[in-house]
C-alpha cells in the first residue's frame, strides 16, 4: 500500500479546512497518507499533490514570492506532472493574467502557470457571495453545492484548458492536465468529490514516479 | 464539514433567488462563516483613509477595518465615536481589491444597515465606538452581511455567535498598545473551552446543563464547543496588537488571525511594521523569520503606549451586559 503525501500551501487562509477533507478523502478511499503544511518549498519534491487554498491571494501572493529561488523549484515540479488543486485564491495565483472591476488589472504576484485570465471578485462583494448547485459531469451526475465567497470567475481559457463547468455562463471550473482550479470552495462544500479525484491524481502521480 | 454551522436561524438575513429552477442562495451561516473562515491566519489593519488603505494592501493585509479615528484617537478626543464617513468607506472601496471592514456602535441597528448597503464585507459591532444600545446587541441573523464581534470570555462569545454573529475577535484594551488584555482574553476563552471539552468528553449532561446557564447560553451550542473543541466560529486576536512579535504570541495562543489597530497606523514607521506584522502572524512558529520580521521595526517608533491599570475609559467593559 503506497503512502501519500499531500502538501497544503500553509501561507494564509483556509488551510485546515483544506486539511480535513482531505483527511476524509482518503478515508473514503481507504487511501493511505497524510498532509503536510508547506510555508516554503523545501520539501516540494517529498510531496504527491499540492493543494493551494482560499483566502486572499494578494497576501499569499507576497509571502509567496519573498522565496525566489524555491518558486522555481515549484514550477519546474508542476510543470513536470505534481498534480496541484487550487481553489478561489489558489485558482486567482495560478492563472496567467487577473483584473479586478474597480480597480483594473491587479499588480499581484501570480504562478503564471494556468493558461487563463481571472476576473478577481467577479460576482461581487460579500454580500453577494452564495451557495449554488453545479452541474460537474467530470464528477457525476449529482450536482455540487458551489460555495462562492468574493469568487472570482475565468473570462478566458488558453487551448489546453478544459471547462469542467460554468455558472451563468461564467466559467468557474477549469482543468488543464495535472491542475484543477475552481473559482468557489470545495473545501466548504460538504461532499469531498473534488477532493477525492485530485487524490487519485496524486496516485498516479505517485505510481508513475515509482516505474 | 470543516465549518460549523451551529446554530442557525433562518431568518431575513438569508436570502434565497430562484431562477430557471436554479437556487442561488445568500447570507446563509455557510457563506457568512465561510467569509471568515478565509481571512484565518491573516492580518486585518485599521484604516481611516485611501492612502493607509493602500498601505496595508501592499504590505499583505488580508482586509482593512475603516474607522473614522484609531482607538488611539478615540480615546484622545473624548466624546461620542461613530461609525466612520460614507465616503470615506466609499473612496476606500474603490481604492484596494481586498475585503473592506467597518465598525458600527452596539447595538445600532440602522448604522449597521447603513453599513451593509454600502457594500461593506464585514460590520465590526465594536466596543471602540460609543455603545448605542446599553441592553441589546444587534440580532445579526437579519443581515445578509456577516458580523464580527469582541468577547473577553466563552459565555460573551457564544452570546455573540447566538446573535448571528460569524467571527470573535478578543476585546482587549484598544488603542493602548499593550497587548496583555489580548493575552488574558484568549488565555481565560482557552481555559474554558478546556473545561467544556472535558465535561463533554465525560458525558456528563447536568454538568453540560450547567454550563449552558453559567454561558446564558442554549445547549446546543455548549455541546458544539465541547464537540469541537473550540468556537464555532473563527476566532481573531484584538487589542493592543503593536509589534511583530505581538502578533506571534497571540498566533501561538490559538488564535485564528490577528486584527492590529492603533499599532500600525499609530506608529512612524506604518509601511514596514505592517508588513513585518503579516511575516510575524504567517511565520509565528518560525523563530528565523520572526526575528528577521521584529528586525525590520524599530522600537523607538512603536505607538508608546498606555498604562492599562489607570485608564479613564475601558473599551472592553462598554455595552450590554449579557
Amino acid at each position: 500500500m503506497k503512502k501519500l503525501r499531500i502538501g497544503i500551501l500553509g501561507i494564509q487562509g483556509d488551510i485546515e479546512e483544506n486539511s480535513d477533507a482531505i483527511n476524509e478523502a482518503l478515508k473514503e478511499l481507504q487511501i493511505e497518507g497524510s498532509v503536510i503544511f508547506l510555508k516554503n518549498f523545501t520539501s516540494v519534491t517529498e510531496i504527491d499533490g499540492l493543494i493551494i487554498p482560499g483566502g486572499e491571494s494578494t497576501v499569499i501572493g507576497m509571502l509567496l514570492f519573498l522565496q525566489k529561488v524555491q518558486l522555481d523549484l515549484l514550477k519546474n515540479k508542476i510543470q513536470s506532472g505534481l498534480p496541484v488543486l487550487g481553489t478561489c485564491a489558489g485558482l486567482i495565483l495560478l492563472a496567467n493574467k487577473t483584473y479586478d472591476k474597480t480597480v483594473g488589472e491587479t499588480k499581484q504576484h501570480l504562478l503564471e502557470i494556468l493558461d487563463v485570465t481571472v476576473e478577481r471578485n467577479a460576482f461581487g462583494r460579500q454580500k453577494d457571495s452564495f451557495e449554488s448547485k453545479l452541474n460537474i459531469p467530470f464528477l457525476g451526475e449529482e450536482t455540487f453545492n458551489g460555495v462562492f465567497i468574493r469568487g472570482p470567475a475565468i473570462t478566458e481559457i488558453g487551448e489546453g484548458v478544459q471547462i469542467l463547468t460554468k455558472l451563468d455562463n461564467k466559467i468557474v471550473a477549469v482543468r488543464q492536465n495535472n491542475i484543477i482550479a475552481t473559482s468557489f470552495h470545495p473545501e466548504l462544500a460538504n461532499d469531498n468529490r473534488f477532493h477525492k479525484s485530485f487524490l487519485n491524481m496524486c496516485l498516479e502521480y505517485n505510481n508513475s514516479k515509482k516505474n | 464539514m470543516a465549518i460549523s454551522l451551529i446554530p442557525d436561524r433562518k431568518s431575513e438575513g438569508r436570502k434565497i433567488l430562484i431562477e430557471n429552477d436554479k437556487e442561488t442562495i445568500k447570507g446563509s451561516v455557510l457563506v457568512k462563516r465561510g467569509f471568515a473562515h478565509m481571512q484565518k491566519h491573516g492580518v486585518i489593519m485599521d484604516v481611516t483613509n485611501v492612502e493607509q488603505a493602500q498601505i496595508a494592501e501592499e504590505s499583505g493585509a488580508v482586509a482593512v477595518m475603516v474607522l473614522d479615528k484609531l482607538p488611539y484617537d478615540v480615546r484622545k478626543a473624548g466624546g461620542v465615536a461613530r461609525t466612520a464617513g460614507v465616503k470615506t468607506i466609499q473612496d476606500i472601496m474603490d481604492s484596494v481589491s481586498i475585503p473592506i471592514m467597518a465598525k458600527c456602535r452596539i447595538g445600532h441597528i440602522s448604522e449597521a444597515k447603513m453599513l451593509e448597503t454600502c457594500g461593506v464585507d464585514m460590520v465590526d459591532e465594536s466596543e471602540v465606538l460609543t455603545p448605542a444600545d446599553e441592553e441589546n446587541h444587534i440580532w445579526k441573523w437579519n443581515f445578509t452581511v456577516p458580523f464580527v464581534n469582541g468577547a473577553k470570555n466563552l459565555g460573551e462569545a457564544l452570546r455573540r455567535i447566538e446573535e448571528g454573529t460569524s467571527m470573535i475577535r478578543t476585546k482587549g484594551e484598544p488603542g493602548t498598545g499593550n497587548v496583555a488584555e489580548a493575552v488574558n482574553h484568549i488565555k481565560l476563552l482557552n481555559r474554558e473551552i478546556r473545561t467544556v471539552r472535558s465535561v463533554y468528553s465525560d458525558g456528563d449532561f447536568q454538568e453540560m446543563i450547567k454550563l449552558s446557564r453559567e454561558f446564558r447560553v442554549s445547549l446546543e451550542t455548549v455541546m458544539e464547543v465541547g464537540k469541537l473543541g473550540r468556537l464555532p466560529v473563527v476566532n481573531f486576536a484584538a487589542g493592543g496588537i503593536t509589534t511583530p512579535s505581538d502578533a506571534a504570541f497571540l498566533m501561538s495562543l490559538g488564535c485564528d488571525g490577528v486584527f492590529v489597530g492603533s499599532g500600525i497606523f499609530k506608529s512612524t514607521d506604518p509601511s514596514l511594521r505592517a508588513r513585518a506584522v503579516v511575516l510575524a502572524t504567517t511565520f509565528y512558529d518560525d523563530e528565523k523569520i520572526l526575528l528577521e520580521a521584529q528586525k525590520m521595526v524599530d522600537e523607538k517608533k512603536s505607538l508608546v503606549g498606555l498604562d492599562t491599570k489607570n485608564l479613564d475609559l475601558r473599551m472592553q467593559e462598554r455595552g450590554p451586559l449579557v
